[in-house]
């Protein structure tokens, strides 16, 4: 142990007696050579781990295993009666709900669950069929409807989740029944009063997150299986259901975003378009966040600054922005700023431009107008934020720094910035995620700005860029919406794209929530 | 000696003076950058006719009128509810019932959530946060197309006020804010009450809440104005139906699909005030709550 401790405070001294450009090197090497280190520490606390997970693991069919060997007539029996155990040991209610709880699934398993689990492999035979009915006088055609794709492939999920629910609720009334039979022994007896009393007491974690995660499952978890499920179909305009079917294509939809010679135009047209967009995204979300958060800073600072008047006025014209809803000064904002828009005439009456600037029109002006109206919109919050927290960093810090003859901007990197990057850092990560998803911003704005579509005239232009209207000021997630509201629309392609954001958000979230020292001691300021 | 020093001191105080000029210089330009948008909204709104040239209308006097200047008027904003074509009465109806029932669940929902993260202790607790995490990495829009269909699998597709069910089944994701203030509340007070013989309800709405009152309220706040701004899923569920959009929805609508730009963009403006001014209300009434929550709650380190 002081043998390691030795060894950190070595290398302290040699990374302090380092020149700056050197410290820097130090650094990057280190990041490099201290991989393999990680990879070593990664795996020899794997065992332990694995340790920890089998017992768990194995726990559970211990507990099974005691309930069917040590458990009474009573016990056993609530393997197939689920709460007879409970029921008959004085805990009515929670029997009760236990017992219901078996019926309904068994109904649904039925009446839904296993002929949409038996249709899953293949979504379904036939879609409709047209089918001649004698209607009073004349024949006509009826379309008659079977199997529904997006209704198997929805009910399929349901089933598998609630199957899962069920193992959990059978394995808890067993091991619940097994517990009171225990104490009964004893003499202990547990009745609906102490289950009432636990609700508000030793169970009322699950009082409160009951219904939260509850719609947590139904409005996200579903919907995000159901969508990753759909990256693997080729669900769009032309297999839609009730009249087509839709079915599984594997790996494809990602073989066309990334196939340079792509099947339907020959071209990798949109493979191009997809790397513009991406590399879009990142760019809008690094200026959106980085010029947000020290263009914001430094107002704060600048309205904090000794024996300026007025504080209270300037802080509430920055404020007025959060409190008008931001749709309303985005879409004005994109009507002033528009070709024939009243910025534009001003300019020509001041005699500065000749001709209309094309602000939300041309590629590159778009996307520094967007940049900049962001601030315009971001700047407020990050001020409210940075205010609060420039008060609390210790003025004795300043007065040091002062005395030993630092300039303001030293103090500003040495003091200041340090503070409040660490201070800060989850907000930064999440404005970061968040801005790669920014859709109200983009859209109301450009609505995707100046089309992709003339940089590639004369060529086979694929669907899924004409059609879908992409433009250079488009984000992937701007890009999704599109794909899946115009009248060409693929949600098999969407789904590629969207778990495409979910991959690089994932890799920025990760990198940054493993060095996070928020993440590591949450209960630092208890 | 002495002068040095006299000379000195007048230099630093002049200083002073030129980097306050130009502080108040920046602000002055700043503000006015930040408040053109809005005064260009509110003289919209009173205007008579849309041009590019004008900032603000001019008197409403005969002459001016003749020369096709647009003038003041209250026009704009009854022609916004009384309007063949655009339903603002209806969005602005919908908005509000919406914005009112979710922000009531919703903030019991959120609470309860975070309080359940910060004080309980459950095998579940660091997999569920987690879980939550990772899944607020994945882009919230692509499964509005799923609950899309599965609103509709229940006949419910065409229901605005099924966005009520959209964002109580998300309040689970927004326990950030308030997990982070109530774990700087000391965890002492609990156990104090839990000697007194409290159990984990009563120190919640007894002990926690009490003490977190800047959170309750900016909760409160969020989760109402959150629909007012909301735009994707709205503009998904209105399809097809004019009635049954919010204002975000309707007036992007509006917008986009203004036929006479001349005549309606000034009663897009005043449906823009009118939007605003409750909003803005409610919002400089509790902005001693928002700061407090949004500083005490969004950011630690």
């Amino acid at each position: 142990m002081a043998d390691k401790q030795a060894q950190v405070l070595e290398s302290q001294l040699e990374y302090l007696s380092l020149s700056k450009p050197r410290r820097i090197l130090y650094k990057f090497t280190h990041f490099f050579t201290s991989i393999p280190k990680k990879i070593k520490r990664a795996f020899s606390s794997t065992p332990g781990k694995a340790r920890k997970l089998s017992s768990s693991f194995f726990g559970v069919f211990r507990n099974l295993f005691s309930a069917f060997r040590y458990g009474d007539w009573k016990t056993r029996l609530s393997a197939l009666l689920m709460g007879f155990g409970l029921v008959t040991r004085r805990q009515i209610l929670r029997g009760v709900f236990y017992f219901l709880f078996e019926a309904a699934f068994i109904f649904f398993m039925i009446i839904i669950g296993a002929p949409s689990l038996g249709n899953l492999g293949n979504l379904g035979y036939i879609a409709s069929s047209k089918h001649t009915e004698l209607n009073d006088i004349i024949t006509i055609s009826v379309p008659k409807y079977y199997d529904n794709s997006f209704t198997i492939l929805l009910y399929s999920i349901i089933t598998i989740f609630l199957i899962l629910l069920f193992v959990v609720l059978w394995y808890n009334q067993l091991v619940d029944s097994k517990k009171l039979q225990d104490s009964e022994n004893i003499g202990k007896y547990a009745s609906d009063r102490t289950s009432v009393k636990n609700i508000f007491d030793k169970s009322y974690a699950t009082t409160l997150l009951a219904i939260p995660i509850g719609g947590l499952f139904v409005f996200t978890i579903l919907p995000m299986v159901m969508m990753i499920a759909i990256a693997f179909t080729d669900y769009d305009y032309l297999h839609e259901p009730t009249d087509k079917l839709f079915e599984w294509v594997g790996f494809y939809n990602f073989g066309t975003v990334f196939s340079i010679t792509s099947s339907s135009g020959g071209n990798s047209i949109l493979l191009q378009v997809f790397g513009r967009v991406l590399l879009w995204t990142l760019v809008w979300a690094f200026f959106a966040t980085f010029s947000n958060y020290f263009i914001g800073m430094v107002v704060a600072m600048i309205i904090n600054i000794k024996g300026i008047k007025l504080k209270k006025l300037w802080r509430t014209v920055l404020i007025t922005t959060i409190a008008i809803p931001q749709f309303i000064s985005l879409l004005l904002i994109s009507q002033m700023f528009s070709d024939e828009g009243i910025v534009n005439s001003f300019l020509q009456m001041l005699h500065i431009t000749s001709k209309n600037i094309r602000f939300l029109s041309d590629p590159i002006i778009a996307k520094i107008t967007i940049i900049l109206v962001n601030t315009w919109v971001g700047i407020p919050y990050t001020m409210l934020i940075c205010t609060g927290l420039l008060m609390n960093i210790p003025e004795d810090l300043y007065e040091s720094a002062r005395i030993d003859g630092a300039s303001p901007f030293t103090m500003y990197f040495k003091i200041t910035l340090p503070y409040m990057l660490f201070v800060t850092g989850p907000y930064l990560i999440n404005q970061f995620v968040g801005n790669i998803n920014n859709f109200n911003v983009i859209y109301l704005l450009s609505q995707g700005g100046p089309s992709f579509t003339a940089a590639f005239v004369g060529q086979v232009v694929p669907a899924l860029v004409r059609d879908s209207n992409v433009g250079q000021t488009d984000l992937l997630i701007t890009w999704i919406y599109k794909i899946t509201t115009n009248s060409s629309y693929d949600y098999g392609m969407a789904s590629v794209l969207g778990l495409m954001i979910f991959v690089i958000i994932a890799f920025f979230s990760l990198i940054f929530y493993s060095n996070s020292s928020a993440n590591k001691d949450e209960e630092a300021f208890q | 000696m002495e002068n040095v020093k006299k000379n000195n001191y007048r230099s630093h105080k002049r200083a002073i003076r030129t980097r306050n000029f130009f502080v108040y210089f920046f602000l002055i330009l700043m503000s006015v950058i930040w408040l053109i948008p809005f005064l260009y909204l509110l003289f919209q709104s009173f205007s008579s006719v849309y041009t590019t040239k004008f900032f603000m209308p001019y008197a409403n006097t005969p002459e001016n009128v003749a020369a096709g200047y647009p003038v003041w008027t209250f026009n704009n904003y009854i022609k916004l509810f009384n309007n063949p074509y655009y339903h603002f009465g209806s969005w602005y109806k919908n908005t509000l019932i919406i914005s009112a029932v979710s922000c009531i669940v919703e903030t019991v929902m959120v609470l309860g959530t975070s309080y359940a993260f910060s004080r309980l202790r459950f095998s579940l607790r660091k997999p569920l946060m987690k879980l939550i995490l990772i899944l607020g990495m994945f882009p919230g829009f692509l499964s509005m197309i799923i609950i899309y269909f599965i609103l509709k699998l229940f006949g419910l597709s065409g229901n605005i006020y099924s966005l009520i069910l959209i964002y109580i089944g998300g309040s689970a994701m927004q326990y950030y804010i308030a997990k982070g203030f109530f774990d700087t509340v000391p965890r002492s007070l609990d156990e104090a009450a839990m000697i007194d013989g409290a159990n984990k309800n009563t120190i919640f709405f007894r002990v926690i809440m009490p003490l977190s009152k800047p959170i309750v309220v900016y909760t409160l706040l969020i989760t109402f104005t959150a629909p007012w701004g909301d735009f994707m899923m709205p503009s998904y569920l209105a399809q097809g139906n004019d009635a049954a959009r919010t204002v975000a929805v309707g007036m992007q609508k509006m917008i986009t699909t203004l036929e006479n730009r001349a005549e309606y963009f000034p009663v897009f403006c005043a449906g823009g005030v009118v939007v605003s001014i409750p909003i803005m209300a409610l919002f400089f009434w509790l902005q001693k709550y928002y700061v407090e929550g949004i500083t005490g709650g969004a950011v630690k380190g």
